[in-house]
């Protein structure tokens, strides 16, 4: 017995070593948690650029791209930290397509990524205090902030002529940004906001949260939640108990389950979400298999993981602290534009010393501090189902 | 008719939905609270026993819905209950022949169960969402409103809107029922006594020969029943999400403990304070004053604490209690 375990672990160790060309790549995102509905939709997406990678046989002369998950639970950044920690030391990962929501993210990037060098691209954590965070140039992220967002919403707000709301979020680094980036937004451009008040996600009631929004009043509800989440049910115990009847969705409430839970009762409700217009999301859309590539931040999960490996094509290295400098220089202009299912073209063109411009499912354009700059969708709801108004 | 206006606001944003969170709180607490007297531990597990009925509700629930069986305006999920209540009995009972057993046998002390119980939540937290997944399950059908906000407000001329749906209304008989019948068992049946006999003092009543594990299985049974129908009767007012079950356990415990661990009654009235605290405290009054008090315009928004510190309520509650009364409001036994 003793004999054959040794056996194995040596043929282990063997098998090991033999794979030793293979590059990993961690896909750290909240497996489980609040947003554990998002997550396998983001990580089919990470996973899909890495199997075309991998296919085309054209990174660094032919490696193999292999995805580790790691779980950060979008809600505990002790959790996310040793996540993170785990993928770089254990896992020995090259480069890391997370995390998923704001305060974690930040753990990770702050406690494991900048001691160890590693770079991370978050494809869904968008709240306005990481544009300002020290990074050490390890860090990006393919969605944009929402400080971008939250001038749109104030635009949009005001041009259908509300001028007082009542705004909830869901409290946490996401919410909290997107809400106080929003009040000041909002009162700056003159509109009144009655109550700016939190809601936690996954709780057993808000009936006390419903109260007090239906006692402060306004004109409109904004709801800067999860639609999975607290967010549908503050909407609601709004409609049911008669407190609201027009709703602000910004990106996180915007989905399918929204028309699913609501359907025509929120009519004339209307809101905005980064997304992009062109051919990207077509292509990404077409190539998806198993998973759903209309799920929030799937194809910013897709571009996340392909500008790690580009970067690395560029750079000619896996090393994160040189590549970290080629992720901009990928991501935009000069060069040939590079859509989803154009992987194996974009790394021969790099291997030939070329420049491309990498477009992707979301039509990737890294401003600052290398955060996308974010085109938004305009929506209503309108006999039930989310209707496109326009793209600004 | 601004007096009215007032009543009918504090009446649609606290005293419906306090009530019917209360009544949830509260069935869930009973069975925490009736494990904790009988077998003398807190089980963590009492949350993800929750899911995993309401789970085997929903389920059913879908099977009656194929075959075409409806209560009318009632949510066929009420129909689903009895199965769900059995199919979760079996589970629990299982998983106290598997692993309670055991440590009742060595005698462990009841720390040692609450970290088995800690564990055995893990456990049937993943069976739950192996089972039914991790989506957000809207399952209620049936009729929506007793009283609809658009309906009162046409109905009545007033400027205050009032609902009541259908489920806070089951929500409410159901729990009255229920806890009717769990006092009528423990008090008057034999079984029942027998039960209180081995809470109050479990050498005597052993003594008297009463087969513990009897005592044992029917606990076991009627905390899985009220665990299901707390469970299933929550997730149709609000909707089913695995995760949420685990965050209704300690709103639950604050219930139990406040109340007295281990004595039913204060498992009831300590649902129905933390669910008032919770809503009642973080209200604006702001509209309910402008009402009340003619020609009185409110600045701020006459809130005493804001939202984000409603849990923070029931719990200095909880301290203070348990500071002056450790046994809670109903005498039950020190934790």
């Amino acid at each position: 017995m003793k004999k054959m375990l040794l056996t194995t672990t040596a043929a282990l160790l063997v098998a090991g070593s033999a794979m030793a060309e293979d590059v990993k790549i961690g896909v750290s995102l909240a497996f489980t948690g609040p947003l554990e509905s998002m997550a396998p939709h983001m990580a089919a997406g990470a996973e899909l650029a890495m199997k075309e990678v991998t296919e085309s046989g054209k990174l660094l002369g032919g490696v193999t791209v292999v995805p580790v998950r790691g779980d950060t639970t979008c809600i505990d950044a002790a959790a996310a930290t040793a996540t993170a920690e785990r993928l770089i030391t254990v896992e020995g990962v090259k480069g890391i397509v997370g995390g998923m929501c704001s305060g974690e993210t930040g753990a990770q990037l702050e406690n494991v990524a900048m001691p160890n060098g590693m770079v991370m691209i978050s494809p869904s954590a968008t709240s306005p205090a990481l544009t300002s965070k020290e990074d050490n140039g390890l860090f990006f992220r393919t969605a944009p902030s929402d400080a971008r967002q939250s001038e749109v919403m104030a635009d949009i707000i005001l041009e259908k002529g509300i001028s007082s709301v009542a705004v909830t979020y869901t409290n946490n680094d996401y919410g909290k940004g997107l809400a106080d980036a929003f009040e000041a937004a909002y009162t700056a451009k003159g509109g009144k906001v009655t109550i700016n008040a939190p809601h936690e996600d996954g709780k057993a009631d808000y009936a006390a949260e419903i109260g007090a929004l239906a006692a402060a009043g306004g004109d409109a509800l904004v709801v800067a939640g999860y639609v999975d989440q607290g967010g549908s049910a503050i909407i609601r115990g709004a409609l049911d108990q008669g407190a609201f009847s027009t709703f602000v969705l910004p990106d996180g409430m915007v989905g399918a389950k929204l028309e699913e839970n609501f359907g025509s009762e929120i009519d004339g409700s209307f809101g905005q979400l980064p997304d992009s217009m062109g051919d990207g999301k077509a292509k990404f859309a077409a190539m998806a298999d198993g998973f759903d590539p209309t799920g929030a931040y799937s194809g910013e999960a897709y571009d996340a993981a392909a500008l790690i490996m580009l970067a690395m094509q560029a750079a000619g290295t896996t090393d994160a602290n040189v590549y970290k400098d080629k992720v901009m220089d990928v991501a935009n202009a000069p060069g040939e534009p590079i859509l989803p299912g154009e992987l194996g073209k974009a790394l021969e063109l790099l291997a030939a010393g070329q420049d491309i411009d990498y477009q992707g499912a979301s039509s990737v354009e890294l401003i600052g501090p290398g955060e996308s700059a974010g085109t938004f969708r305009e929506i209503e709801m309108k006999d039930g189902k989310v209707d496109t108004v326009g793209y600004r | 008719m601004d007096f009215l206006n007032a009543l009918v606001a504090l009446t649609n944003y606290i005293i419906i939905p306090a009530s019917t969170y209360g009544a949830q709180l509260a069935l869930g607490a009973l069975g925490v609270t009736l494990i904790y007297g009988i077998l003398r531990f807190s089980n963590f597990a009492h949350g993800d026993t929750m899911a995993f009925g309401t789970g085997l509700a929903i389920i059913v629930t879908w099977g009656l819905q194929a075959m075409g069986v409806s209560l009318g305006p009632l949510p066929t999920a009420m129909l689903a209950l009895p199965f769900a209540i059995a199919g979760t009995a079996v589970l629990v009972l299982v998983t106290d022949r598997l692993v309670y057993a055991h440590y009742r046998r060595v005698k462990a002390k009841p720390v040692t169960l609450v970290m088995v119980s800690v564990g055995v939540m893990f456990v049937m937290n993943a069976v739950t969402r192996f089972m039914i997944g991790v989506d957000d399950i809207k399952f209620a059908d049936g009729a929506r409103f007793v009283i609809s906000a658009r309906g009162f407000k046409e109905a009545t001329g007033l400027a205050e809107p009032l609902a009541f749906r259908t489920t806070q209304l089951l929500t409410l008989v159901t729990a009255a029922i229920m806890v009717a019948a769990l006092f009528w068992f423990l008090n008057r049946t034999r079984t029942g006594k027998s039960m209180r006999a081995f809470s109050d003092n479990e050498d005597l009543a052993l003594l008297s020969g009463i087969n513990p594990n009897q005592v044992v299985r029917v606990t076991w049974i009627i905390a899985a029943g009220l665990a299901v129908t707390a469970g299933t009767l929550y997730g149709l007012d609000k909707s089913f999400k695995a995760f949420n079950y685990f965050h209704l356990l300690l709103p639950i415990f604050a219930a139990a403990i406040l109340g007295g661990l281990g004595s039913p009654l204060g498992a009831i009235a300590g649902g129905f304070i933390i669910a008032f605290s919770e809503v009642g405290v973080t209200y604006a009054w702001k509209k309910v004053a402008t009402y009340m008090i003619p020609g009185f315009e409110a600045e701020g928004l006459l809130q005493l604490l804001s939202t984000e510190y409603k849990f923070a309520v029931s719990f200095v509650i909880l301290i203070a209690v348990l500071l002056f009364k450790p046994t809670g409001l109903f005498k039950g036994k020190a934790v």
